[in-house]
């Protein structure tokens, strides 16, 4: 970052080395506040510890008044009221939200080490509020300006438009013109905004050299330094022919699962949001502790969901043995010399898995509690014995 | 200017040493004619006589070189009209002379630590034109297949050097001709040339092919542009770094089958002249070991109507011979190469060993066995050195024996040596293998004077230097560089270059110091033994160091090789360049021997996230059924069978 700014002040492009990788609006953003580098970053946590307390305090009460409706309706069975949820309890929700990003330890550690994440996190944590309020310009706007920091992004605007939908009573249906209308709206706003975003950093550098030096960065992975994501030691490893379909099939993966994740989840788009944010963050090209945070954080929106999770107790110990690992493992190899890199990747790779592992058990235990709200809590089978449920 | 006064002085002593010394220049020309026991007299009487007139330094010596006395003053007149704006001009045409000339010499000189520096440079001059559009094809001294490089590739310049070892400048003082540990090629192109990067690539392997050296292995992730640390050493008008391109090799090891095609090059090849010095299994059991080939073109005259190409080759070698020696601090050239001289090259135009003798004026340092009667004088690297001169195309130098073994015997060990004014050291600091500093010293060690300094530093791109962490320092104080060039790294691409211009302070050491990271490579990046390291080439410094005595800016006269490489444009200062070391840095490194299992265990991983979400998404909640038992079902199918309800 500071790199950056010293090219520029060379009188180099910051985009013709490879040590610089930020968009142009960043480094003009820190042109200006390169002397408040800390407070800069301290508020942008606070700005997206705020961003999502509201959104999460804004999303309770509609989650709150459908459950009134649909108890009012009598929708649900009746032995599923121990699983609706009261307003005590969700009370305090979006305090704990806000707590667990800023209390979070990877959100201090990624403050402390200036990462530009921070600022990736405030954006999407604006972006959230925005939509869950309702502000379909604003919303699109803050989604152009997370893509433009990182491509990832992008799959955010699936749950965006159905949540926006189903705020605006449009059905999700593919034979209306409404749908098709308001889709056209959104992407309209979207691209324009991207538009103007691209071509402002344009008039700014008045070059197009930040393309490739960012966006090409991001897609073709040629940095391998070590992180906490699955790409560094596996494309280093790479037989060179094999390596553009995997660079390809791993890519792949951060926008394969939104589709089907939003046909699965089309009621339900803040659940959709997190899990999103989740697939980015376990498969993104250069993943940060940063990123980790953010999802982390919407935990405590789905803390009902605790008495269907499998084996929250085995994935969080491993989540925090990982975490306590990686400094150690990274010392041994780095400084001391007396590991190799297999422990650094050993730890990186049960980290995954663990993500994995955590993101899975939480969609686990929304489904079933969703088909609980519908077919009842105690399914007994044809024969009146009390039945397991199992997926098939 | 210099010129005028140098050859008025030189008239000056002509006449004192005829009218004054009569008598010593008579006895000396009688005993160089004599045995070698009587030419071993002659210095001790010469010294003792010039003893008694101290007042008159000049004349104390015993016999001027004869070419140096007669061409200095035809040229008086010449040197006053002529302008600057010609660097190099050689004998003035006053005679018909060949179209090509070689020339060859060997400059010993006794270093201080007791080590023998020897420097073997072969000069052929060819008025001709690579770049008419007709070929040249008929070759006499100029090797035939660096002619066929010049015309093909439109090179303007080449200069290349292979070297083993790390020529010690604190203890060693400045070398002749500089060059960095391994291989180092630089190459000006005609502006002409449109595609520069092609063309240097097809010319790095033609030079591997014709050296039997890696230089295949130069691509554009190790050549640079310098913009300003490699002028043209030739005339030239051209400025433009787009035509220059630099690069090398630190890694490179030199041996045998780099010398022997280098020694092909020479017109008499190592059967005659000073070549057949040139023994492999001697030249490479030594402490530095330094080849070079530099081809330029030069004014064929002062007014520099025509231009002709020179290809110099340049050997150094520093032998070890006080330490691996037998106890005597003595040395032959029998010792050093195995071998004595016994002719000079027939085709060359002068063949002469030049023994460095200014801190020995009086013998008392060492002895020279046969002693000469020549003198010569130059001034080279801003000091004013005394050299004895055996020219080797008098039959009279190789005495009764017919071969000249020339043998030093020390006597003591003191003197001390004149300090290098610049020195450069560098070295990387830090521990670990993520990040880590290098700094670069620059030493200007004279008393009173301040200069600048062009460093140009080229970093490969698996160390991304931060250049927002430079800083330049002395004397404790920020010294903030005039000019700076700076080039970030393309990764893969190319490296970063560096180049700043520093001004050096008196008698101060100035510091340069650039954070870096290291990147983890792909494992085929690496190198086959990749825990030794990775070189970093050296950095160069080029500086235009303030000479103590006046230099030779007048390139009409005629000098001894080893002086007249850098063309010097003004009296005041010379012409510098120092290598620092090459670095070693360590980068991390993966596990070779796993690649599959990585790809393997990634590969898992990424599938238990797909699996279990695919799992998730296309099935649904359904009550468990009870699954029947084998036997059960059986059953079940023959009761349907029968027509009976199953179980």
């Amino acid at each position: 970052m500071i790199e950056g700014l010293a090219l520029l002040d060379l009188g180099v492009s910051p985009y013709s080395g490879d040590v610089f990788h930020e968009t142009p609006l960043i480094i003009y953003l820190f042109h200006f506040v390169v002397d408040y580098a800390e407070i800069t970053f301290m508020l942008a946590d606070v700005i997206t510890a705020v961003a999502l307390y509201l959104a999460v305090k804004d999303y309770n009460k509609q989650v709150f008044r459908k459950q009134k409706f649909a108890l009012e309706a009598d929708r649900y069975p009746l032995d599923c009221l121990e699983l609706i949820r009261s307003p005590k309890e969700m009370y305090y929700i979006p305090l704990k939200v806000a707590m667990f990003y800023l209390l979070n330890p990877f959100t201090i550690l990624s403050c402390v080490a200036k990462s530009t994440c921070g600022l990736n996190n405030a954006v999407i944590a604006l972006f959230i509020l925005s939509t869950i309020k309702g502000n379909v310009l604003l919303s699109a706007i803050f989604l152009s300006l997370a893509t433009y920091q990182s491509i990832y992004p992008l799959t955010l605007c699936a749950p965006a438009l159905l949540y926006l939908m189903q705020r605006q009573y449009i059905p999700v249906n593919f034979r209306r013109a409404s749908f098709w209308w308001f889709i056209v709206q959104y992407a309209f706003m979207y691209l324009g905004s991207l538009f103007v975003i691209i071509c402002l950093s344009f008039f700014l550098l008045g070059s197009w050299d930040y393309l490739p030096s960012v966006y090409g960065f991001i897609l073709s992975v040629p940095d391998l330094t070590p992180n906490i994501g699955l790409f560094w030691y596996f494309f280093a490893e790479m037989f060179e022919h094999f390596r553009l379909f995997f660079l390809c099939v791993f890519q792949i993966n951060v926008f394969f699962y939104t589709i089907p994740l939003s046909i699965k989840l089309k009621e339900h788009p803040v659940f959709l949001i997190f899990m999103q944010l989740a697939v980015i963050s376990i498969f993104k090209s250069y993943p940060t502790v940063g990123d980790i945070a953010l999802y982390l954080a919407f935990l405590p929106v789905w803390s009902h969901l605790h008495r269907f999770l499998r084996n929250i107790f085995l994935v969080s110990c491993v989540l925090l043995a990982c975490s306590a690992l990686f400094p150690v493992l990274w010392h041994l190899w780095i400084y001391a010399g007396s590991a190799n890199s297999n422990f650094y990747y050993a730890i990186t790779l049960l980290f995954n898995v663990a993500q994995i592992l955590l993101v899975s058990d939480y969609f686990y235990a929304f489904l079933r509690r969703e088909h609980h709200l519908t077919y009842g809590l105690y399914l007994k089978r044809k024969d009146g014995s009390e039945a397991t449920l199992v997926l098939k | 200017m210099a010129a005028y006064r140098y050859g008025y002085s030189a008239v000056l002593f002509i006449l004192c040493g005829l009218s004054v010394f009569l008598v010593t220049n008579g006895q000396e020309t009688i005993l160089t004619g004599d045995d070698g026991a009587a030419a071993v007299d002659s210095p001790q009487t010469v010294t003792e006589t010039a003893e008694q007139t101290a007042e008159q330094p000049a004349v104390e010596e015993r016999q001027w070189e004869v070419t140096e006395v007669e061409e200095a003053s035809p040229d008086e007149a010449a040197a006053d009209k002529q302008d600057a704006s010609a660097p190099e001009t050689l004998v003035p045409p006053s005679v018909p002379r060949p179209k090509d000339d070689f020339q060859e010499e060997l400059v010993i000189r006794p270093l201080h630590s007791g080590d023998i520096y020897a420097s073997f440079q072969f000069r052929t001059l060819w008025e001709t034109d690579f770049m008419r559009g007709n070929k040249v094809s008929h070759y006499r001294l100029f090797p035939k297949s660096l002619g066929q490089v010049i015309s093909k590739f439109s090179v303007r310049e080449l200069h290349i050097s292979f070297t083993q070892g790390y020529w010690r400048t604190m203890q060693w003082g400045q070398p002749f001709l500089p060059a960095p540990p391994g291989a180092e090629l630089w190459v000006w192109f005609q502006d002409s040339v449109t595609d520069v990067d092609g063309t240097w690539k097809e010319l790095t392997n033609v030079l591997s092919g014709i050296f039997c050296a890696s230089l295949n292995f130069i691509d554009s992730t190790n050549t640079v542009q310098p913009s300003a640390s490699f002028k043209p050493l030739g005339i030239s008008n051209v400025t433009d770094h787009r035509f220059l391109r630099y690069a090398t090799l630190p890694r490179e090891i030199v041996c045998t089958e780099n010398l022997t095609p280098w020694k092909k090059l020479l017109p008499c090849g190592t059967k005659a002249g000073l070549a057949v010095l040139l023994k492999s299994e001697k030249l490479f059991h030594s402490s530095f070991h330094s080849q070079a080939v530099h081809i330029r073109p030069v004014c064929e005259d002062w007014q520099c109507k025509t231009t002709s190409w020179e290809l110099r080759q340049t050997l150094s070698v520093v032998f070890d011979l006080h330490t691996s020696g037998q106890g005597k601090r003595e040395w032959s050239l029998f010792k050093m190469f195995s071998r004595t001289l016994t002719d000079a090259c027939p085709l060359a135009s002068s063949s002469k060993v030049y023994i460095d003798i200014t801190d020995n004026p009086e013998g008392e340092q060492f002895e020279l066995i046969p002693a000469t009667p020549l003198l010569s004088q130059a001034v080279v690297l801003g000091d004013r050195r005394t050299f004895s001169v055996y020219d080797l195309t008098q039959q009279i130098t190789f005495g009764a024996v017919r071969s000249l073994n020339l043998l030093i015997r020390w006597k003591s060990t003191e003197g001390d040596m004149l300090r290098p004014l610049l020195h450069g050291e560098r070295y990387v600091a830090g521990y670990g293998l993520q990040t880590g500093e290098i700094h670069t010293l620059m030493y200007n060690n004279h008393p009173y004077r301040s200069f600048p300094v062009l460093l140009l530093d080229s970093v490969p791109w698996y160390l991304r230097l931060y250049i927002h962490t430079l800083t330049v320092t002395s004397k404790a104080k920020d010294n903030k560089p005039s000019y700076i060039h700076y080039q970030p790294s393309k990764d893969r691409v190319r490296p970063h270059l560096l180049e700043m211009l520093v001004q050096l302070p008196p008698n101060s050491v100035t510091e340069v110091t650039v954070q870096f990271e290291r990147a983890l490579l792909k494992w085929t990046e690496y190198t086959p033994d990749p825990n030794h390291g990775f070189y970093v080439g050296s950095s160069v410094l080029s500086s235009l160091v303030p000479s103590i005595v006046a230099m030779d800016t007048n390139s009409t006269q005629e000098r001894p090789l080893f002086s007249s490489f850098f063309p010097c444009k003004e009296e005041s200062s010379y012409f510098v360049r120092v290598y620092t070391e090459p670095l070693l840095v360590n980068l991390p490194t993966p596990d070779f021997s796993m690649p599959y299992n990585v790809i393997c265990l990634t590969c898992t991983v990424v599938a238990v996230g797909y699996g279990s979400l695919y799992n998730l998404l296309t099935r649904s909640f359904q009550i468990e059924e009870p699954s029947l038992g084998l036997a059960k079902r059986i059953a079940n199918i023959i009761r349907k069978m029968r027509g009976v309800p199953p179980l």
